[in-house]
């Protein structure tokens, strides 16, 4: 074992490495990847001492099992996914104390769909472009460019030694995981003047469900109705679909509609191109929202203008910034 | 060609050059974005290139969007009289046509494609009014590509051949995606043509695979230090070739002797224009010497 590691005595459902992501690819066809609820990771980090672009750990629905080969200070953020030291419940948005040896595990998913694990020192996985996140499609980053499997020995970083057993934020500065209700807000945009104005009403009026296909690379919903396209001759190299274009870049948060039926929200690991016209982006302040829905889970989208997006992507700045003198 | 811009929420802007394919498209979105990166713009984290579009992405607490988006439609009209010729290079990429690996493939997904009855090259070789499979192989690989996006997944390139509009090999996607698609296949859809970086989903028409590797994660292959080999504005030539010489290929690239024909070119858009054999003939000579 590495001198400060954790070994994987079971890898969750799909663990990977993340950090706030690798920029200035996409270009290329490598997205941004790092946490897909940006918040909780950094809030994690800091409630270890971590500067907030460490990496942690992403678990998905399902928790992962970890016996630890040094003391360590760990904090689990995002999903209500209750952790677990030698069988004793934790608590969550807190840090906590690992003696060498003890095993980190988690009770069933209370809330949300994603948790993330911040250890003091960080995970200490090469930087890859530089950042350590796990882009999985294109087996790159992360702890060998993969989700975690049992056997493995992951490891870490020296901790900063700022970190303190105990710290906790206070339910006010977490932004709760909600049941129902939940409201994605959408700038329109895009090639949203391929779709009718009755397509465009029933977009927003429709109540959508999280579809099974929902991962980093995006999330699929279903249950509204079809979206009827404004009749068009093809243009030259658009395919013959009416909801297919030139291949063109994909933004992150565009909501694509194949064939006018299942919107698709692109997300961290976003494929960075394609030929699927796109009727708007989610705002930049409700992607994290996005990450912590599971499947089946009640959606609306609320339509918004830019000006709207900017105040509340600022709403959230301040949230991050209250981080500090909450902890 | 009507320029249209809109925001892609509050961190990119979307600007769509023409809504139909042309190399006119494509050279004024590689001219546009080529002024935005050397204007090196504050705020601005992302700059891609696409077939006749592109997208920037950018930081509003930086910049504010409205400010981003004047400055970019500064540049349409500089884009619009700037002279068409690019410093670039040729890429040959050998091809096994035909190959083992895609047929098989293609075999597993029949129920999702438009001819149950045919291969994709059969297929493709009569929508498009080829005799017959060689003819169609024959004009895929006589005249060279251009690499006019890098995307969808690592490095894989959407290429659009140097030919008239009427010559353009055109043919539908699968009709439904299959799941999977052999590592290296040579695909084509609409009127695009591409190489799977990675194995994975995909709906575009198989036509064969290269045995030279385009995407490297680990960075170990001699010219893939940098994980990948291709950008916007390259310009491929694909050579077919035999199987004893894909074997040779897959093992000179694990012995680490591999070298690309990779040769240093200049394209002009009013030359290939003026006389599009004549400037492919050129190109050709440049690779072959």
């Amino acid at each position: 074992m590495a001198e400060r590691s954790f070994e994987v005595v079971k890898p969750g459902l799909a663990t990977t490495v993340q950090d706030l992501g690798r920029p200035g690819y996409y270009h290329l066809g490598l997205p941004l990847s790092g946490a897909m609820d940006r918040f909780a990771l950094i809030a994690a980090n800091r409630l270890v001492g971590n500067p907030d672009g460490a990496a942690g750990l992403e678990a998905v629905f399902l928790g992962p099992e970890l016996r630890f080969s040094a003391d360590a200070l760990v904090a689990i953020t995002g999903a209500e996914l209750p952790p677990k030291l030698d069988g004793v419940e934790q608590p969550l948005w807190s840090a906590f104390a690992v003696k060498a040896g003890q095993v980190l595990s988690f009770a069933f998913l209370k809330g949300g769909a994603r948790a993330y694990i911040a250890i003091a020192g960080g995970i200490d996985v090469p930087e890859v472009l530089g950042s350590r996140s796990t882009y999985a499609l294109g087996a790159l980053g992360g702890f060998e460019g993969r989700a975690l499997k049992a056997g493995d020995v992951v490891p870490l970083g020296a901790p900063t030694g700022t970190g303190r057993e105990g710290a906790s934020l206070p339910k006010e500065g977490r932004r709760p995981a909600q049941e129902s209700g939940v409201e994605i807000r959408v700038v329109p945009g895009l090639y949203w003047h391929r779709i009718t104005e009755e397509a465009q009403a029933g977009f927003f009026e429709d109540t959508w469900k999280v579809a099974p296909e929902a991962d980093r690379i995006g999330y699929r919903f279903r249950g509204g109705k079809k979206l009827d396209f404004v009749p068009r001759q093809q243009p030259f190299g658009a395919g013959s679909d009416p909801s297919n274009i030139v291949d063109s870049c994909y933004p992150y948060g565009s909501i694509q509609v194949p064939g006018g039926t299942e919107p698709i929200v692109l997300h961290r690991d976003a494929v960075s191109g394609g030929g699927y016209f796109m009727i708007g982006t989610v705002i930049s302040a409700d992607m994290d929202l996005i990450g912590q829905l599971q499947p089946h889970q009640p959606v609306r989208f609320q339509s918004v203008t830019l000006d709207e997006a900017l105040a509340a992507r600022a709403v959230e700045k301040a949230r991050l910034a209250k981080l500090g003198e909450l902890i | 060609m009507q320029t249209r811009y809109s925001f892609g929420g509050d961190e990119h802007i979307f600007v769509e050059v023409d809504e139909e394919m042309s190399l006119e498209a494509f050279f004024k979105s590689l001219s546009m974005t080529t002024a935005v990166r050397e204007a090196d713009i504050a705020g601005v984290t992302e700059i891609c290139p696409a077939n006749a579009s592109f997208q920037i992405k950018f930081d509003p607490d930086v910049i504010a969007p409205q400010v981003l988006m004047d400055r970019l439609k500064g540049f349409e009209a500089a884009a619009e009289s700037a002279e068409k010729t690019i410093e670039t290079r040729i890429i040959e990429i050998p091809v096994l046509y035909d190959d083992p690996w895609t047929r098989e493939t293609l075999m597993r997904f029949r129920e999702r494609h438009q001819d149950p009855d045919a291969t994709d090259l059969e297929y493709a070789a009569r929508v498009n009014n080829y005799p017959d499979v060689a003819s169609f192989i024959a004009a895929h690989a006589a005249s060279p590509w251009f690499v006019s996006m890098v995307g969808f997944v690592a490095g894989l390139p959407f290429t659009y051949q140097l030919v008239e509009r009427d010559k353009q090999i055109e043919v539908p996607k699968y009709l439904r995606p299959r799941t999977d698609t052999p590592r290296l296949t040579i695909g084509h859809g609409g009127c695009f043509g591409c190489i799977y970086s990675v194995r994975g989903a995909g709906g575009y028409q198989m036509f064969g695979v290269t045995p030279m590797p385009i995407y490297d994660p680990a960075g170990k292959i001699s010219y893939l230090k940098k994980l990948m080999i291709f950008r916007p504005g390259d310009i491929l030539k694909f050579r077919p070739i035999e199987r004893e010489e894909y074997d040779a290929t897959v093992a000179a690239i694990e012995a680490g002797t591999f070298v690309p024909k990779i040769v240093p070119v200049t394209f002009s858009l009013d030359a290939f224009t003026a006389d599009p054999a004549g400037t492919n003939a050129k190109l050709l000579e440049a690779l072959n010497g």
